[in-house]
């Protein structure tokens, strides 16, 4: 499953992420596989969404939260 | 020990690191730039002891040393560079403790660098909120350096830093990432080719210099190309293995009390903040009340700096002999001055809004819910944060810039935030409306002036939006785009903080803008007060002999009045605004604002301070304030003889003020920020061109 698909109070942990350049800066933000993610806040327009990444939140647009891999728990 | 240590303040963004500069060196600091850049550089000093202070550096805040931003940059430039006269002695890393394996990230990487690190965690309240706690001796054990617990907020743990900061047996060198797992003969080659003796820095040197530093990027990437080394695998491996060491650590440290996730108030507060008809809602109010504020708020304080001008004003007058120096003083510096200065507490206001918003947490979620929005417009939700502060000034907006990732968003968020209404257009909207409608005029409960002056900020918002959207077309840059941002937990603001930056900011303003306004006013009263001889004897002839005839209906300051009008006439500055009035005639100018248009180039604001100015010396009559500009104003005729500044003139001059690209400091910075002088060109010509062209559309609308 993509994360972009994750629904409200489902928990999921991060799989993989696709894109050299996205998945640097994700890995640096501390979004990289066997992290805990959960979707929190959806944008007024539908798009970006905010999630919780380990121990914080953060946001990103669905663009790219179509490119990383979870497994919902 | 020697007398003064060297220390460089880092850690992420949102971990508390302004709260603990504030709380180390007090106003004890000075912002200046680093050299060669515009990148704004904070030293400050805290007294350790005795005998020892500390000249502390803040680093901009980032999440890595592989920099994907400008600001990030410079956090990066600092610590790389052993030569520069800035390096640390040692690193003190600030980390919030509620999110502590993100924040240790970038700490494994300075100490790989090969300076020594001190840890201070930060917000271990909030942690304890969470059910988390550390045991500090442990972490300390597993990360190999002293760790300190504080509340920078509180200035809790100061005394703690201090002491670690001067005992130098605990300053050690650790080093996190096994270097030795890369081929040797690569890291010889690189280490040559960077002259660094440390493996690891000189790796990591390499690597951003292909990216940003572009100097020997060729060499170095021959060597990567002959060792067959990929850099972006090997940032993704070394990022991997940081965080095993850092899960490591604090596991082993870390205790959880409570097993289940309580939903904070960060999350309660962003179901309603962030929602989808709320969230808009609430934004857009608050944008209201701050213009509301702006004008309800400063009329007192503005009536004490106008009191306080007209007594200055007054005392040179009456100490100082006639003659040239007091005519300049009085009718050029302070008339300019006091035209301005007037202005610093609705200036004030709104910068002390902003901050507010942004140390919340507030400003973040805008970006977040504004981010589909800008899309279209070839923006990010990042792009909001310089847009909002760009009603303050553009130039730290544009500074602000910085943290947008993608070249070519970054780029449109410069070329269009300056049509953003800045302060510096508040004086000119303010004498403006005032001649629209009078100032007590209500709707409903709403102060008029105050909605009047937000139709013209949403106007610059609506203008820098079109011309982003023409941008989009025309600017190319590659790399890619996301909008990945932090939302930090919504705290409350510090009030000392606000207080040291309204305090940074309103000096800034008042020497920064002191400066031109004192310096255009000086040439602006020379030029309206001499002309070509010839002229200016003849009108002082023609009046002397006036003055000898004259009848009992002319009093003879009626007659002081039309002398000096028609000197200002004769004069340079008149001569100018004459050759100039048929360029702007139509959209409603005459040759007075063709001066104003001028000087204004300098600086908007100096519109108020010339026309204060022209007026005062044109006029001959006493007081300098605001109301009687604007009475003096009011009362202008065209030749024929109808009041010069009629509705369609003033809204022409306004929309004109709105869209004009009228400040040298913004092109300056714009130059700066995107190291070519095409973008400031650019910039200049459209924004004029878009000026021009909707003030003769309104002029001809309403006339």
């Amino acid at each position: 499953m993509k994360l972009s698909e994750l629904k409200f109070n489902q928990i999921a942990t991060v799989q993989a992420v696709h894109g050299e350049e996205l998945s640097l800066k994700l890995f640096e933000m501390g979004l990289l596989p066997g992290e805990e993610v959960e979707l929190e806040n959806i944008a007024p327009f539908g798009d970006p969404i905010a999630i919780r990444v380990g121990e914080y939140k953060m946001c990103l647009r669905l663009s790219d939260a179509n490119c990383i891999d979870i497994n919902v728990k | 020990m020697k007398q003064e240590i060297t220390v460089a303040l880092a850690g992420n963004p949102n971990s508390g690191k302004t709260s603990l500069f504030n709380a180390l060196t007090g106003l004890n600091h000075k912002v200046s730039n680093f050299p060669g850049t515009t990148v704004e550089k904070k030293i400050g000093y805290s007294k350790l002891n005795a005998e020892t202070r500390a000249q502390i550096i803040d680093l901009p805040g980032t999440y890595s040393l592989y920099p994907k931003s400008a600001d990030e940059l410079v956090t990066y430039d600092i610590l790389r560079n052993k030569a520069e006269t800035n390096f640390p002695d040692l690193v003190l890393f600030i980390a919030d403790a509620s999110n502590l394996k993100r924040n240790l990230l970038l700490l494994t990487q300075v100490a790989d660098l090969g300076v020594p690190v001190i840890l201070a965690l930060n917000m271990v309240d909030l942690a304890e909120r969470k059910g988390v706690f550390y045991e500090l001796d442990i972490l300390a054990k597993e990360l190999g350096i002293p760790v300190v617990s504080i509340n920078a907020r509180n200035k809790e743990g100061i005394s703690k830093i201090k002491n670690l900061l001067l005992d130098e047996s605990k300053h050690k060198k650790v080093t996190y990432f096994n270097i030795n797992q890369v081929d040797q003969n690569l890291l010889n080659e690189i280490g040559e080719i960077t002259d660094k003796k440390n493996p690891y820095a000189a790796l990591q040197y390499a690597i951003n210099a292909c990216v940003y530093l572009n100097n020997k990027a060729k060499q170095i990437n021959a060597a990567f190309e002959k060792y067959n080394f990929n850099p972006k695998q090997f940032q993704e491996l070394e990022i991997l293995q940081r965080y095993k060491v850092i899960d490591e650590a604090v596991r082993l440290s870390r205790r959880q009390k409570t097993n289940h996730v309580i939903k904070n108030i960060t999350q309660k507060a962003d179901v309603i903040l962030t929602h989808r008809i709320w969230g808009l809602v609430i934004f857009l109010s608050l944008l209201f009340l701050v213009f509301q504020a702006i004008f309800s708020w400063s009329a007192y304080p503005m009536d004490l700096v106008e009191m306080g001008f007209a007594w200055l004003s007054e005392t040179i007058e009456k100490s100082l002999p006639d003659g040239v120096l007091n005519d300049l003083l009085v009718h050029g510096v302070v008339a300019g001055l006091s035209g301005v200065i007037i202005f610093l507490p609705q200036i004030i206001i709104l910068f002390a809004f902003i901050a507010v918003l942004e140390d919340v947490g507030y400003m973040a979620r805008v970006g977040f819910i504004m981010d589909r929005i800008m899309r279209p417009f070839g923006m990010n939700g990042k792009s909001i944060v310089p847009l909002i502060s760009g009603m303050a000034c553009a130039v730290p907006s544009i500074m602000a810039s910085r943290s947008i990732e993608n070249k070519k968003e970054r780029l449109i968020t410069i070329l269009v935030t300056p049509l953003m209404s800045c302060s510096a257009r508040l004086p000119v909207y303010t004498l403006l409306i005032g001649m629209l409608v009078p100032e007590t005029a209500k709707w409903g409960p709403f102060n008029v002036h105050g909605v009047v002056l937000m139709a013209m900020y949403l106007l610059g918002f609506i203008a820098a939006l079109a011309s982003a959207a023409v941008f989009k077309l025309f600017v190319h840059t590659k790399g890619s785009a996301y909008f990945i941002m932090e939302l930090p937990g919504y705290k409350l603001p510090v009030w000392n903080n606000l207080l040291i930056t309204l305090y940074e900011k309103g000096s800034a303003f008042v020497v920064g803008a002191g400066k031109i306004i004192v310096a255009v006013s000086v040439i602006l009263w020379a030029f309206a007060s001499f002309g070509p001889r010839g002229n200016m004897r003849a009108i002082d002839q023609k009046y002397a002999t006036l003055a000898m005839s004259a009848d009992a209906t002319v009093t003879s300051e009626e007659l002081a009045a039309q002398k000096s009008a028609e000197r200002l006439q004769a004069s340079y500055a008149g001569e100018f605004g004459k050759w100039i009035e048929p360029a702007i005639k139509p959209l409603g100018f005459d040759w007075k604002m063709g001066i104003a248009l001028l000087t204004s180039l300098a600086a908007r604001e100096v519109f108020v301070g010339t026309m204060s100015t022209i007026y005062s010396v044109g006029g001959g009559a006493e007081g300098d304030d605001l109301n009687t500009i604007k009475q003096k104003m009011m009362a202008e005729k065209n030749e024929k003889g109808e009041p010069l500044y009629s509705i369609a003139t003033i809204l022409s001059l306004m929309v004109f003020y709105a869209f004009a690209m009228q400040c040298m400091s913004t092109l300056s910075i714009v130059k700066a920020e995107t190291k070519s002088w095409k973008w400031p060109i650019v910039q200049f010509v459209y924004m004029t061109a878009l000026a021009y062209v909707s003030s003769l559309i309104v002029f001809n609308i309403f006339s």
